[in-house]
Order: C-alpha cells, then sequence, then structure tokens
C-alpha cells in the first residue's frame, strides 16, 4: 500500500467533515503560514517542490504564481479550475466529494501566495453536487476563521466564490475560462498579456487545477524534499490521482506515487483487464493525448517518461482498450466529441476537425481510400496553428493511430467494412 | 412575466455583485428553472435584470450545454456519448431510450415528459454506461435499469400533477 496523501481521509460513504479534516493536520500549513511565513516563502516552496500542474498541462505551479509581479495591481484573484471536462476524467470529482476543506486550504495557500484576496471555483455543471458541498464547507470554514477578514488574526483576507459555468468542453481553457467569468462567450484568449498579468477583469489571476491546489498544503506542511520523494521516478514529484476507466475490472480513481507503471495500475490497482482480455492500447492523459500501445506498457506513468517516449500524462485519466475495439471507431468518438466541442473561433479548428471527422467516419463505415491516410495527416499539420491548444488535443489520437494502428486503419480500408463487426 | 419573488431576489444578488456579468449564467439558469426553458420574453428578462444586451445573452444561451432555449420536456436526459460509455453500451442504450420513448436524439415526447439530449463525457466514466436526468447521475445502465427510471419519473410526474409536493433534487 502507498502512502495516501490526497485521499488519506476519504471515505467510502460520505464526504469528510471539517472537523476530521483539522485532525488530519488539516488547517495547519495556512495557520503556520499566515504567522511565520511570507508569501516568497511559500512561492520558494511550491516551486522547489516540482509540483507540476494537474490539470493537464504540467506547468510549474509555483513558477505560475511567481508571474503576479510584486506590484501587480489589486484585486488579485485565483481561480480553482473544476471545469473537469476532459473525456475519462473525474479525479476532481472524486477529490471534492472526500475531502473539500483540503481545496479550500489549497487555495487560501495559492491565494496568499500570489497576495489575491478573491477566490472562485469554476465548475462545471454537471458537478451540481460537488457545488453543493463547496457553498457549504465554504460557509463552515468562514464560521471557523478560515475564510473571510483577517484570517486567524492575520492581516491576510481571501473569501472564495463557486461559479457554475453552463456546461461547455471549451470552459475549461484558461482564457476561454477568463471569458465564460466575466459573462462573455467562452473563446479562448490568445496571450500575451498571461492571465497571471491580465486575468479576470484585466485583474492578475492564477488558475490552478482541483488536484494541483490539493496538494499544495501537504507541500507546506511536510517540504519540498518530502514531496518530490513521495514520487518513484527521479524526474516526478508527488502522488498523483489516476483515473482509470473503460476495459478493466475495478475502474476507479487510485492514488499512487508519480512514476508507478502503466501495467502496475493496470493490473495490480485497477484490477486487471475485464474478462481476461488483452491490453490493446490506452489514451493515457484523457481525450487530448495519443494512444499508448502494448510495447509502452511498462512505461512509468510521470510528466518525463511519457513526454520522453513522445507523449503527454494530461491528466492521467488512463482509458483502457482491449484487443476487441476498434480503434478507427474509438477515434471516431474522439473525433465526434472534438467536433462538437469545438467553440467555433478560428477557422482550422472549426472547419478542419469536422472534416478530419468526416474522414474517419467514412473509413469505419467501408467508404475509406488509401489517400485519406495522406490527407488525415496532411491535415492534421494544420491544426496545430489553431488558436489555442484544443485542435492540437483533437489531433492526438488520430496521430497516435496512424502511428499505431495504421494496420488497422488500412484493413478497414482494403476489406471496405470495419473488420471489428460481425459479416453484413 | 417572471413572479416578483424570482426578480426580486436576482435583483438584490446583482446589487451586491462587484461584476453583475458574472451572474449572467447564473441568472439565465434560475429564469429557465422557472419557464422550463428561455423564451424570447425570458431573454429579454434576463437582459433588464443584468444591465446586459439581450443579444450579448443569446451568445451565451446558444452556447452552453444546459441553457435551452428551445422548449425541453420536465425531465431532460443527457446521455453520455463520450469513449468509455460508447465503449460500454452508449449505442445500443440510446436505440433502447428511443424506441422505448419514441423519440430521437434531440426530441421531446408528445406528452412533455422527456426530451433527449447528447452530452459530452459527464465525468462519471467509473459507472459508465451513464446518463443526467435534470441533471441528477444515473450509473452503470443497462435497459431494465433505464425502465424502471422513466416508470419512477412518469409516477413522480402524476402525483405532482395531482398537486403532491415535489420531492426535491438530490
Amino acid at each position: 500500500m502507498y502512502p495516501q496523501v490526497l485521499f488519506q481521509n476519504r471515505k467510502p460513504d460520505r464526504i469528510a467533515t471539517l472537523e476530521e479534516y483539522r485532525k488530519s493536520g488539516g488547517y495547519e500549513a495556512i495557520t503556520e503560514s499566515l504567522k511565520n511565513r511570507s508569501h516568497k516563502d511559500i512561492q520558494e516552496i511550491l516551486l522547489e517542490s516540482d509540483l507540476l500542474g494537474r490539470g493537464g498541462a504540467a506547468f510549474p505551479a509555483g513558477r505560475k504564481i511567481m508571474t503576479v509581479s510584486d506590484d501587480a495591481p489589486y484585486p488579485r484573484y485565483v481561480i480553482c479550475n473544476a471545469d473537469e471536462m476532459e473525456p475519462g476524467t473525474f479525479k476532481d470529482r472524486v477529490l471534492i466529494h472526500a475531502d473539500p476543506h483540503m481545496l479550500i486550504e489549497g487555495m487560501l495557500i495559492a491565494g496568499y501566495a500570489a497576495r489575491a484576496e478573491k477566490g472562485i471555483i469554476f465548475i462545471r455543471p454537471e458537478y451540481e453536487n460537488a457545488a453543493r458541498i463547496l457553498e457549504r464547507e465554504i460557509g463552515l470554514a468562514e464560521e471557523a476563521g478560515f475564510l473571510g477578514e483577517n484570517i486567524l488574526g492575520s492581516d491576510y483576507s481571501f473569501s472564495i466564490d463557486v461559479h457554475r459555468s453552463g456546461g461547455r468542453y471549451i470552459c475549461g481553457e484558461v482564457t476561454a475560462q477568463l471569458n465564460a467569468l466575466e459573462g462573455k462567450r467562452p473563446n479562448p484568449k490568445q496571450p500575451p498579456p498571461y492571465p497571471t498579468e491580465k486575468g479576470l477583469w484585466g485583474k492578475p489571476t492564477v488558475t490552478q487545477n482541483v488536484e494541483t491546489l490539493c496538494c499544495m498544503p501537504h507541500i507546506l506542511r511536510n517540504g519540498a524534499q518530502w514531496f518530490k520523494d513521495l514520487a518513484l521516478t527521479e524526474a516526478g514529484a508527488g502522488t498523483k490521482i489516476y483515473c482509470v476507466s473503460g476495459k478493466v475490472n475495478r475502474p476507479g480513481c487510485y492514488e499512487l506515487p508519480m512514476g508507478v507503471k502503466l501495467s502496475e495500475i493496470i493490473e495490480e490497482h485497477a484490477g486487471g483487464m475485464k474478462n481476461g482480455a488483452e491490453f490493446k492500447a490506452c489514451l493515457p492523459g484523457g481525450a487530448s493525448t495519443r494512444f499508448l500501445s502494448r510495447e509502452h506498457y511498462h512505461i512509468p506513468m510521470d510528466f518525463n517518461s511519457l513526454r520522453e517516449a513522445g507523449h503527454r500524462l494530461g491528466t492521467a485519466a488512463i482509458m483502457v482498450f482491449d484487443e476487441d475495439t476498434c480503434m478507427v471507431a474509438a477515434t471516431l468518438n474522439l473525433l465526434e466529441f472534438f467536433a462538437r466541442e469545438s467553440c467555433g473561433w478560428c477557422t482550422p479548428c472549426r472547419e478542419g476537425v469536422p472534416y478530419l471527422k468526416d474522414l474517419m467516419w467514412r473509413i469505419e463505415h467501408g467508404q475509406g481510400e488509401e489517400k485519406f491516410l495522406s490527407m488525415l495527416r496532411k491535415q492534421s499539420k494544420y491544426l496545430w496553428i489553431s488558436y489555442c491548444a484544443f485542435a492540437p488535443g483533437a489531433m492526438s489520437p488520430v496521430e497516435g493511430l496512424l502511428n499505431d494502428f495504421e494496420d488497422e486503419v488500412m484493413a478497414h480500408i482494403r476489406q471496405k467494412r470495419c473488420p471489428f463487426k460481425g459479416g453484413e | 412575466m417572471l413572479p416578483t419573488e424570482i426578480k426580486e431576489s436576482l435583483t438584490r444578488r446583482i446589487e451586491t455583485a462587484s461584476h453583475p456579468p458574472e451572474l449572467a449564467v447564473d441568472v439565465m439558469f434560475a429564469i429557465q428553472d422557472h419557464y422550463g426553458w428561455l423564451t424570447d420574453e425570458a431573454m429579454e428578462e434576463a437582459g433588464a435584470i443584468l444591465g446586459m444586451d439581450p443579444l450579448k445573452l443569446e451568445e451565451l444561451a446558444t452556447f452552453y450545454t444546459f441553457l435551452y432555449r428551445e422548449p425541453v420536456g420536465k425531465y431532460v436526459i443527457h446521455l453520455c456519448d463520450s469513449v468509455i460509455c460508447w465503449m460500454d453500451g452508449y449505442e445500443s442504450l440510446r436505440d433502447h431510450i428511443a424506441r422505448k420513448l419514441g423519440i430521437g436524439m434531440g426530441e421531446t415526447t408528445p406528452d412533455g415528459l422527456f426530451t433527449l439530449l447528447p452530452v459530452c463525457c459527464i465525468g462519471y466514466c467509473d459507472r459508465s454506461p451513464a446518463m443526467l436526468i435534470n441533471k441528477k447521475v444515473y450509473g452503470f445502465l443497462t435497459p431494465e435499469k433505464i425502465d424502471a427510471i422513466f416508470e419512477k419519473l412518469r409516477t413522480e410526474a402524476q402525483s405532482t400533477e395531482r398537486g403532491t409536493a415535489e420531492a426535491p433534487h438530490e
């Protein structure tokens, strides 16, 4: 059994209370910090801990806060991105339902480090229960003196609001989310200026993912080196909530050391392959990552190892496919998702993704031609010039398909049907 | 016309907000809860309450998955069609619901009870295949389970019509 940090108070049937969180050392980090640490100290500790953003982009959390300059104007904002809409990802929901005060303390710490006075939790409408839990627990934290004016007798004040989204994938993109908060159509904005300079309402804004924020109280309490040592790999740091789904016996969220092997996650923690099937591939970190094929079955699951192998850990949402799953059909499903969720703001994404979806639909339905492969490759290159990371994300499974499963694509084209479906 | 108490409570929230446009979606949700969907009149009212151009709100109302600019049934079914649910039988469940209710995707039953809409990954891949009905999640779906849920909702709708108090949402 590996150490449980973020899940230390997780229970099968209910959320951890404020008292339970405090009993496990909760709110000690912020209490101690307000007394004895400057906001610069906290920035340094977070940077030293190598905490990388858990929302998919893996940006160093400490460095992001440091980009808020000392003379930046007020009010400053900390936004918790709980708009978890990457397919296959549900760790943030589980974290909020397990121990909501861990997130509240994480926001307090990020807020103190950025000298921000206002926190906003941006949450998807599908997580209405989580939104209500947070509103209730924020109220309890206020009563206990952890939120509000002059927290614990210090000169620091911080409040948190919950903001419900209307529900669209693009709202998870940081700059689109700022537009959404301002009551505008959530199109992404291209930096500069970066949000930490001019974000919400033109003021410095630090956006962090739920899981990233949840790590912060533990790092401050136990030290940067302790956090780094939690990982199994040299380049990794901390634990990671891996959310496993698809063709495994026990889909769910597992907190494991960063760098644990993919094979171990599937076989030991997620209960192995369903019906004894054979592992064919997985998406290692949501729909915007490339398929990891059998050759990477024992890869250490950390940001660095995957990058070196030409992949991305993304949100560590591991979606597992077995030998009976058609990779063309799976990719078509992913493209249907991206085509529908494209915000339509820029042309390469709005026009390009449906075009690729159409080609993939024809291949899956026996109308594919050999030249489609080069068309897909050519078109996917154009999508890299789109406005935000959405279209390149949409291309990742397509590139993975063409790279590792070209045989399967060709079988569709030659047989003029999907080889995984019974004869017609 | 929006009842005075709804209008007043929304106006109060806006008066205390530092940036009223932040409440645009919240206000539309509240008004939608009252009318069932965002009628033309509702859009005008939302604009007046927020002090925003209704055309700006139109951009949002037509963009977001959970804001309805067309009439929907009492129960809005969002059946997840992303990759995990797809792998776990989405297509056959979709066909089952369509047969059972006699409607296709995007349609409402003639009795105004159910609307079937597609939705991307709802974040319940650990309980796939899954769906939301009025934002409440139902997982590990089977045709039998779906039948039972519909039956329960039908009974619930009948008892509300007869004046029994509606159970609050979970």
